[in-house]
């Protein structure tokens, strides 16, 4: 009755990868928008974390629990109020920013949170991307998948634009990776690139 | 009346304990009787304990029925049995009627063996905390070192959540489903109202109307109709009744006329031949005490340090005698213990009452959480 996933690995999930490599060993982790759990149970694996999702939606919610993942049922767009400052070390919201109303606010909410945020979207200057509003229409790919009409995609950006975010919200980008597939990209990465990864921190205020 | 996953025909067994027990009351019980039932096996390795606390106006019948009474199906059937959420193919299932309960446990209603008359208003009111204890003496009686889980909605839920500090090594995962960590105060005055109204009541003798063999009817019916109410929501008395009239027209009385008066006093008569009124008083009095930070200063958080189980919290977006927000008070605590919880608040209509109602989500997520347990 109960169908346990089967665990992931990491050729598989090559986004899980790159966020597993920059978790340190044993730390807590809070998954904002967590779908399954299969992000949090890849971390346990790959680098024994304890940790929380947080999901709204009631399948993923039961999915995590069949997943034996620790799971909040709560609505991100309220904010984190269920969570004290800094207790958590890394605040992960993968591939989830792009769906959300108060975009400002989630990461105000990471950086109050965690000491670490953790943020991936589908990077909407890839050169396909801008191919297709060139040639007339809004892009759909393997990482949008979806029309302009039903897409639950509504805050999209450009690594430029996210970067100008964290400028606003008083992030200090440490990392950036950009990928396409399973390869990193380095050259003219808000090109190339499919999908962008930044882990960035409280900017710290000399008093 | 019997469904296929039932656990059948069920008997009641009894225990009686002769350590005195100590009640947070400073009263001492030297010696009391539990009832309580079991359902599913215990296995060799006494490692699928599971304990099922009740709520208010429940009892040690949780599930199966009666041989003699073919509608005596347990409170909480559509939970427990072979298959079901809180399946008894794989747990050794609990449910003990509360001390001072009025099912079989003893209770202002049973005979004080010193004196040869019934408790009445001698019996000391009792806790949370006193119930576990007792439950713990339970546990000792039938070999159960540890649990594999401890179970409780409303009233329940506090009894599970009190486990999990009083004996943080003796359960492994505590559902606790529409509880709280403490009243409110509109929760208080709610149980209040109630307690006047049996109080009140000319046959209510202060607590010894055994002696006159009576009983506080009509304050238990009104206690019992206004708890109805705060158990229901305000949609699902609207869509169960609306402004339904039995007669389709106003009688210009008192009488019953709309079908919400005549569902409220049936519900009062039948909870009067069933229960004990010093029982419902002194249940809503353990409701009003528990507050397990008061010892921390209203902190929640520190009371929860030594808790050690694994946490599932439900509760119902419509409830609101127990609202999700008193749930996601105890799931802060727990967070911040980095205590393993996880907690949903589940879409529901039915008010408090939802608990006790099949809900496919509520059923698949309690299953869910069951299956993962290791027994």
């Amino acid at each position: 009755m109960n169908t346990p996933f089967s665990p992931v690995t990491a050729a598989q999930r090559p986004d899980f990868a790159a966020i597993a490599n920059w978790i340190k060993p044993e730390s807590k982790i809070l998954d904002l928008g967590c779908a399954d759990g299969a992000l949090l149970k890849f971390l346990q694996q790959e680098r024994g974390i304890f940790g929380y999702g947080v999901e709204i939606d009631d399948n993923n919610v039961l999915s995590c629990l069949k997943n034996g993942i620790n799971v909040i049922q709560s609505d991100l767009e309220s904010g984190l109020s269920g969570f004290v400052d800094d207790s958590f070390d890394y605040v992960i919201l993968s591939q989830t920013l792009q769906a959300m109303k108060h975009t400002e606010r989630i990461i105000g909410e990471m950086l109050r949170v965690g000491r670490e945020g953790i943020v991936s979207f589908p990077n909407f200057g890839y050169w396909k991307n801008r191919l297709q509003v060139i040639q007339g229409h809004m892009p759909v790919s393997e990482s949008l998948p979806y029309h302009w009409y039903d897409t639950p995609n509504i805050h999209l950006c450009t690594l430029g634009d996210f970067e100008d975010l964290c400028r606003q919200c008083d992030a200090k980008i440490l990392e950036r990776h950009v990928m396409k597939k399973d390869r990193l990209i380095s050259f003219l990465p808000n090109l190339m690139g499919k999908l962008a990864f930044y882990r960035f921190e409280r900017n710290k205020r000399t008093a | 009346m019997q469904d296929s996953n039932s656990v059948g025909i069920v008997t009641p067994q009894y225990v009686h304990i002769d350590k005195p027990l100590e009640l947070k009351s400073g009263s001492t019980l030297s010696s009391y009787n539990l009832v309580y039932e079991t359902y599913g096996k215990l296995n060799a390795e006494r490692s699928n304990a599971l304990l099922v606390c009740h709520a208010l106006s429940g009892n040690h019948h949780v599930a199966g029925i009666y041989a003699d009474k073919p509608k005596s199906t347990g409170w909480w059937d559509n939970m427990v049995g072979p298959g079901k959420p809180i399946d008894t193919n794989k747990f050794f299932v609990i449910g003990v009627n509360n001390l001072g309960g009025c099912h079989g446990s003893t209770g202002p209603a049973s005979i004080d063996a010193r004196t040869g008359h019934h408790y009445g208003a001698n019996f000391p009111l009792v806790t949370v905390e006193d119930w576990v204890e007792t439950q713990a003496q339970l546990a000792d009686h039938l070999g159960i070192e540890q649990f594999a889980a401890i179970v409780g909605g409303s009233l329940g839920g506090m009894q599970a959540l009190q486990w999990t500090l009083d004996y943080p090594n003796r359960l492994r995962h505590a559902i606790i489903i529409a509880a709280a960590a403490k009243l409110t105060a509109q929760n208080i005055a709610f149980n209040d109202v109630a307690r006047q109204a049996i109080l009140t009541d000319q046959d209510f003798y202060g607590g010894d109307y055994y002696a006159y063999n009576t009983v506080p009817r009509r304050g238990l019916r009104l206690a019992r109709m206004l708890g109805h109410i705060t158990y229901l929501s305000d949609h699902s008395m609207a869509t169960k009744f609306g402004r339904d009239l039995r007669d389709g027209k106003f009688s210009f009385g008192y009488d019953v006329e709309f079908e919400i008066e005549s569902y409220l006093r049936y519900q009062g008569d039948k909870f009067t031949d069933l229960f004990d009124a010093n029982s419902y008083l002194l249940m809503t009095k353990a409701l009003d005490y528990f507050d397990p930070a008061h010892a921390y200063n209203g902190d929640l958080t520190a009371a929860f340090k030594t808790a050690q189980a694994n946490f599932l919290v439900l509760s119902f977006t419509t409830d609101w005698r127990f609202s999700p927000e008193r749930s996601r008070d105890i799931v802060k605590a727990l967070l911040n213990n980095n205590i393993n919880v996880s907690y949903a608040e589940i879409t529901s209509a039915h008010g408090h009452d939802s608990f006790l109602m099949n809900d496919a989500y509520y059923h698949q997520l309690t299953q869910a959480y069951m299956n993962n347990i290791e027994v």
